[in-house]
């Protein structure tokens, strides 16, 4: 497999949201807008980066009935690293992504990417991988927290388009996500059938 | 007063499910039949109401006492994993015809945000042992709820005609969104 093919594999024929399904509830609860869809897709990236090269380089020594705890141990401790920097150099950011930042470990894209990718590949693929995989999920809440944003407060990445009074406040709030993803992963089943 | 204030607005204003978006793999993954998400509600209780229980002590009485607390996430999910490794462990042994019903369940309850979830927040809510072990009952059992809603509304839902690009899991999350928007309603009471 060519390294381009690696790194665009995960932004769109893999991508974790729309086409694996995998990791929905920061999908759906950090993406009421656009800028907390992209933060929560970047730090899920570098988790995502960083344990697949470690796992990788690690994959020989780590005994196989541990494998899996082991990974846990590995992904954790990367979330513990952008918890720490977050509350110290972005404590606004930290405060409204809340919870979902030290539940990155149980996101279920990290561990599966770690055990079908990292786990039988080497080193800088998995780098690739981590890289197109992160920047397919960074995308999709990107996408999800745009659309959110821009019908319920009628502007997008805070530039606004239409007047926040015709919004429908729904979309920010917990239905609107359920609402929106089903229609955007809709759309994708759509465009892929053709 | 205040507890039953606390598992109303567990289950039905704060739904784990529906307005915190904790679990939505298993609210997705297990909701296709009553009985099988009936069997995950009752597994993610006991598993929930055990981990908390564990994780709480683990923090006031080892973590922070030692100033560990940024061993928080790692910990946790350690105690976690090898929780339910041991409660499917015992399961078997004490009551097999509990392992028959919650067994499937268990090995998935790991990968379950909820749990990990509910055992950071009754940390960062400062609750004591007693309403960390309510609020994680009323939380389970509110997931429980959305779980068995959600799915009674599938199986009605497998029986209509919906445009191919919808089938699966679009229509599941529109019917999710209407659902959340119904629990919406109950905001305001507690």
């Amino acid at each position: 497999m060519s390294k381009i093919k690696i790194l665009t594999n995960g932004i769109i024929k893999d991508n974790p949201i729309f086409v694996l399904l995998l990791g929905m509830c920061p999908t759906l609860g950090t993406t009421s807008s656009a800028i907390n869809g992209l933060s929560m897709g970047l730090a899920t990236m570098f988790v995502l980066m960083c344990s697949n090269v470690v796992i990788s380089l690690m994959k020989n020594v780590i005994p196989d009935k541990v494998h899996i705890p082991a990974y846990i141990v590995i992904i954790a401790t990367f979330v513990t690293v952008v918890q720490m920097f977050m509350e110290a150099y972005l404590p606004a950011l930290y405060e409204t992504l809340g919870l979902f930042i030290p539940l990155i470990v149980v996101n279920c894209i990290v561990l599966g990417r770690a055990e079908s990718f990292a786990a039988k590949n080497t080193a800088f693929d998995s780098l690739l991988d981590g890289i197109g995989i992160g920047l397919g999920f960074t995308l999709a809440l990107t996408l999800l927290g745009a659309c959110r944003e821009f019908f319920g407060t009628g502007s997008v990445f805070n530039l606004n388009i239409f007047p926040e009074e015709y919004g429908a406040l729904l979309f920010v709030l917990a239905p609107g996500a359920f609402i929106a993803l089903g229609y955007l992963i809709a759309i994708v089943n759509k465009l892929k059938t053709k | 007063m205040a507890y039953l204030m606390m598992i109303i607005a567990a289950i039905f204003v704060n739904n784990i499910v529906l307005s915190q978006f904790l679990g939505i793999c298993p609210f997705l993954g297990v909701s296709k039949k009553i009985d099988t998400a009936l069997g995950m509600g009752m597994a993610v209780t006991f598993v929930m109401t055990i981990a908390t229980i564990v994780t709480y002590l683990l923090q006031h009485y080892v973590l922070d006492p030692m100033n560990l607390s940024y061993l928080q996430t790692i910990s946790f999910i350690l105690v976690i994993a090898s929780l339910v490794q041991m409660v499917e462990i015992i399961l078997k042994k004490v009551s097999p015809s509990l392992y028959q019903a919650l067994g499937v369940f268990l090995p998935l309850i790991t990968t379950n945000c909820a749990i990990l979830g509910v055992a950071i927040l009754v940390i960062s809510k400062e609750y004591s042992l007693l309403e960390s072990v309510v609020y994680a009952i009323a939380t389970a059992i509110g997931f429980t709820l959305a779980l068995v809603l959600f799915a009674g509304i599938r199986e009605q839902l497998s029986l209509v005609s919906i445009p191919k690009g919808m089938k699966g899991i679009p229509i599941a999350l529109i019917v999710a969104g209407l659902l959340a928007m119904a629990f919406m309603g109950f905001s305001g009471i507690a």
